[in-house]
C-alpha cells in the first residue's frame, strides 16, 4: 500500500444535464479521504449523489471537475476494467446465463489465471460466503440472500484494494438484512479490505461504519464517526436524517465556546444549550435540537432553569419504548421513555391529559445552524 | 349454461382455443393430409391427378431418371437434389448475411437513447410498408446493366479513366442473395433487438467492474445473453427463405431456380400436382430437419417476435 488513503475524492464535481436541459451537480465539490482498512459509508435520501460518487470510484462515471484517487493514483478516465476496485450492485448483476461458479470464475478468467488456480479460489470464495456446494446452480435457482452472496464472492475473489457495495442489502427482508450487516462487518475486518458502502439507511451505516459521510445534495454535511453524527450532528440536516430529532428554534443571547443561551419563543423562556455548529454568532436565529431519548421526564418539578411543565397529549406503546408526546405550550416534544419495568398496568405510566415536568439538560441541547 | 361455463376453467380454455383449432384444422393439417395423398399418386396427360400408391415422384425428386442418354433404361439426373441444395445453400448464407448486418445495427438500437429508439425501430419497419413485389422490382432497377449501381460505377471509372464494362449483376445468384438479406433484415433486427434491450446496464458494468474489455464482454455477455434473439431471427428468416419464389424469379430470372420456383412451376406451368407435391413435402421435411438440429444446438428462441 503506497498511500495512507485507499480512496480519495478531491473537490468532485459530475454535472448532469436533466431532460428539461437544465444543468445538475449530482455531486458537488466533494472532498473525501477514506483510510486503508476503513469501513465506510455514504449515507444519504435518493438523489444526495451518493451513488454517482461511487460510481465514479468504480469508474462507470468520470468527474466533471475535480480528480479521484485510488492508492494515491490519480484515476482520470482509467476504464473499470482497469481499476483495482470491485463493485456489488444492488441489483447483484449476477450474470443469468451462467452458473454460481462461472460467475465467480469470470474475474479470474479476465485475469488469465490458470484452471486449477481458479479451481481453489472459487472454492475457498464458496465457503467464505457459506455457498458450498451450490456452484452448479444458476443465478435464478438461488434466494435473494444466496444471490447476495454469490455477488458479493464474485467481486471479493479478485482481492480488490477497496470494495464498492451499491445499497447490497437493499431487496433482502429486515430481519436477513441484519444478519447480513453483522456477516459484512466481521467479513470486512477479517480481509482487512477498504469497504465503500452507499446506504440509504441511517441504521444500517451506524451498526456497520468506521466512518461515515452524511450526504444531501451532492455535498458532504458531516463526516464522521458514527457517535459523532449521532451525539454532534454538524446541522440541523443531519440532527434530522440521521435518528429523529426535537427541533426548537430560537435566537442566541449569548453564546462563548462552551455554552450557549437560546431564547426559545414558543417556551417564552431562555434555555441553556452547547453550541455546535461552527460560526454562529450573538443574535443568530437558530435551532436547538434534542434527542428524544434524552428528555428526562418527572412528575414533579420546580420552575428551574431548562426545565419545562407540559401536558402528555398521547402514549404510544412500542414495545422496547413508550414514546410520550407532550405539549409545552406553543412546542409538542416526542420523548422516548425505556421500558425498564412491564407497563402491564395502566398505571405504570403516564395517563393522556397528566401534567409532567420535562427537563431539556444543556448538554443534550445542542444548538445547530438553521440549515 | 353461462354460469356454469363461468365455474368451468377447462371448458374456458377450450371455447377460446377452438376458433383456432378449427381454422388450423381445416386450413393446414386437411390440406396437408391431401398433400400428402397427392405426391403418392399419378399424372394423367390432361394434368388429373389418378389417386394411386407409387413413389415415383420421389424417386424422381431425388434424381432417378427414365429419359436418358445413350437408349439407357435409367440413369441418374441430379437437376433436382441440386435444385434443394442451392435453395438450403442459399438459406444459410442469407441467414448468415442477415445475422451479420442486423446484430450490429440491433445493438446499435439498444444502446441508443430510449428516446431515439422508437424511431430507429420505425424507420427499421418504414420498408414493409411498402409491397414486397415492388420491393423486389425496386432492386431489378438497381442491379440491371442499364441500372443505378452500373451508371454510379460507370461515372466514377470515366472520371478516373478506366475503361469500364457494366457489370452483370441482374439474373445472378448474387442477385437473388442481396434480395434475400434486404428482404428479411427486419425480421433479424426486431428479435435481436428485443433480447439486446432486455440486458440490464448493470451487468455490462459488471464485466467491466471484474476486468473485462468491451471486447471480452461482448463475447462472454452481450452475445450469449442475446442469444434468443439471434435464434428466433434464424427461424424467422430460415424458413421464409427455404419456401419462397418471388426474389429468385425476379432477380434470378431462369439462371436460379430454388425449390419455391420448382413447386410453383409444377403446379402452374407444368400441371403436375403429384411432383409439386412431393416437393413440397420434402421442402418441409429439409426445413424441420435443419430447424430442429439448430434449436437443439442453440435452444428456441424465448421470443419469435414478428413484427
Amino acid at each position: 500500500m503506497t498511500s495512507e488513503f485507499a480512496v480519495e475524492l478531491r473537490d468532485v464535481v459530475k454535472r448532469f444535464i436533466t431532460p428539461e436541459g437544465n444543468e445538475l451537480n449530482a455531486v458537488d465539490h466533494v472532498t473525501m479521504q477514506i483510510k486503508n482498512g476503513e469501513f465506510f459509508s455514504m449515507l444519504g435520501s435518493s438523489g444526495c449523489g451518493k451513488t454517482t460518487s461511487l460510481r465514479m470510484v468504480a469508474g462507470f462515471e468520470w468527474p466533471t471537475e475535480g480528480e479521484v484517487y485510488i492508492e494515491g493514483k490519480a484515476m482520470g478516465h482509467t476504464p473499470p476494467f482497469q481499476r483495482k476496485v470491485n463493485t456489488v450492485f444492488q441489483n447483484y448483476a449476477l450474470f443469468q446465463h451462467l452458473t454460481v461458479y462461472q460467475n465467480l470464475a469470470f474475474g479470474l478468467e479476465m485475469e488469465g489465471a490458470k484452471e486449477d488456480e481458479i479451481k481453489k479460489r472459487v472454492g475457498n470464495a464458496l465457503e467464505m460466503v457459506q455457498l458450498t456446494g451450490m456452484d452448479r446452480r444458476k443465478p435464478k435457482q438461488l434466494s435473494g440472500g444466496q444471490q447476495q452472496r454469490v455477488a458479493l464472492a464474485r467481486a471479493l475473489i479478485k482481492t480488490p484494494d477497496v470494495l464498492l457495495l451499491d445499497e447490497p442489502l437493499g431487496a433482502l427482508d429486515l430481519k436477513l438484512r441484519k444478519e447480513m450487516q453483522l456477516e459484512l462487518k466481521a467479513l470486512q475486518q477479517q480481509l482487512g479490505i477498504t469497504f465503500i458502502y452507499v446506504t440509504h439507511d441511517q441504521e444500517e451505516a451506524l451498526t456497520m461504519s468506521d466512518r461515515i459521510a452524511v450526504m444531501s445534495k451532492g455535498r458532504v454535511q458531516q463526516m464522521g464517526t458514527p457517535v459523532e453524527v449521532y451525539e454532534r450532528p454538524a446541522n440541523k440536516f443531519v440532527a434530522d436524517f440521521i435518528g429523529e430529532s426535537n427541533f426548537l428554534e430560537g435566537k442566541v443571547k449569548s453564546i462563548s465556546k462552551k455554552e450557549a443561551s437560546v431564547f426559545i419563543p414558543a417556551l417564552n423562556a431562555e434555555l441553556a444549550a452547547t453550541p455546535i455548529s461552527e460560526g454562529i454568532v450573538k443574535g443568530e436565529d437558530v435551532v436547538i435540537s434534542v434527542r428524544p431519548e434524552k428528555v428526562r421526564v418527572a412528575e414533579k418539578g420546580a420552575m428551574n432553569q431548562n426545565m419545562f411543565r407540559g401536558k402528555v397529549t398521547n402514549t404510544v406503546y412500542i414495545g422496547a419504548d413508550t414514546h410520550v408526546f407532550v405539549e409545552l405550550q406553543g412546542a409538542k416534544l416526542k420523548v422516548w421513555e425505556q421500558n425498564r419495568i412491564s407497563r402491564l398496568d395502566p398505571k405504570s405510566f403516564y395517563a393522556v391529559g397528566q401534567d409532567v415536568w420535562l427537563m431539556l439538560m444543556p448538554e443534550n441541547s445542542l444548538v445547530l445552524k438553521k440549515e | 349454461m353461462l354460469q356454469r361455463l363461468r365455474e368451468n376453467k377447462s371448458a374456458q380454455g377450450t371455447l377460446l382455443a377452438l376458433p383456432t383449432t378449427v381454422w388450423l384444422f381445416v386450413l393446414l393439417i386437411i390440406p396437408l393430409i391431401l398433400t400428402l395423398v397427392v405426391s403418392f399418386g399419378r399424372r394423367n396427360p390432361d394434368g388429373n391427378v389418378i389417386y394411386d400408391f407409387t413413389l415415383d415422384n420421389y424417386i424422381r425428386l431425388f434424381g432417378y431418371s427414365t429419359d436418358c442418354p445413350d437408349g439407357q433404361a435409367s440413369c441418374f439426373d441430379p437437376i433436382y437434389v441440386n435444385i434443394l441444395g442451392r435453395s438450403l445453400s442459399l438459406a444459410f448464407n442469407t441467414t448468415m448475411f442477415v445475422i451479420a448486418l442486423a446484430y450490429p445495427l440491433a445493438y446499435f438500437i439498444a444502446r441508443s437513447h430510449p428516446r431515439r429508439r422508437n424511431m430507429y425501430l420505425f424507420m427499421v419497419l418504414i420498408p414493409l410498408w411498402t409491397n414486397f413485389v415492388i420491393r423486389v422490382y425496386a432492386w431489378m432497377m438497381l442491379l440491371r446493366k442499364e441500372g443505378a449501381i452500373n451508371i454510379i460505377i460507370g461515372w466514377v471509372m470515366n472520371a478516373l479513366n478506366i475503361p469500364f464494362a457494366p457489370l452483370e449483376m441482374l439474373y445472378t445468384p448474387g442477385a437473388v442473395l442481396v434480395g434475400m438479406v434486404y428482404e428479411f433484415l427486419p425480421f433479424m433486427i426486431l428479435p435481436i433487438y428485443t433480447s439486446l434491450e432486455k440486458i440490464d446496464n448493470s451487468l455490462y458494468e459488471a464485466a467491466a467492474d471484474l476486468g473485462a474489455n468491451p471486447f471480452k464482454t461482448l463475447l462472454r455477455v452481450t452475445l450469449p445473453l442475446s442469444m434468443p434473439g439471434v435464434v428466433a431471427g434464424t427461424i424467422l428468416v430460415f424458413i421464409p427463405v427455404m419456401g419462397t419464389f418471388i426474389v429468385s424469379d425476379i432477380l434470378g430470372g431462369r439462371q436460379v431456380i430454388l425449390v419455391g420456383n420448382l413447386i410453383q412451376r409444377q403446379f402452374l406451368d407444368a400441371r403436375d400436382p403429384t411432383f409439386g407435391s412431393a416437393a413440397s413435402l420434402i421442402l418441409m421435411v429439409m426445413t424441420l430437419i435443419v430447424t430442429y438440429f439448430y434449436t437443439r444446438k442453440f435452444g428456441f428462441g424465448e421470443e419469435i417476435v414478428v413484427a
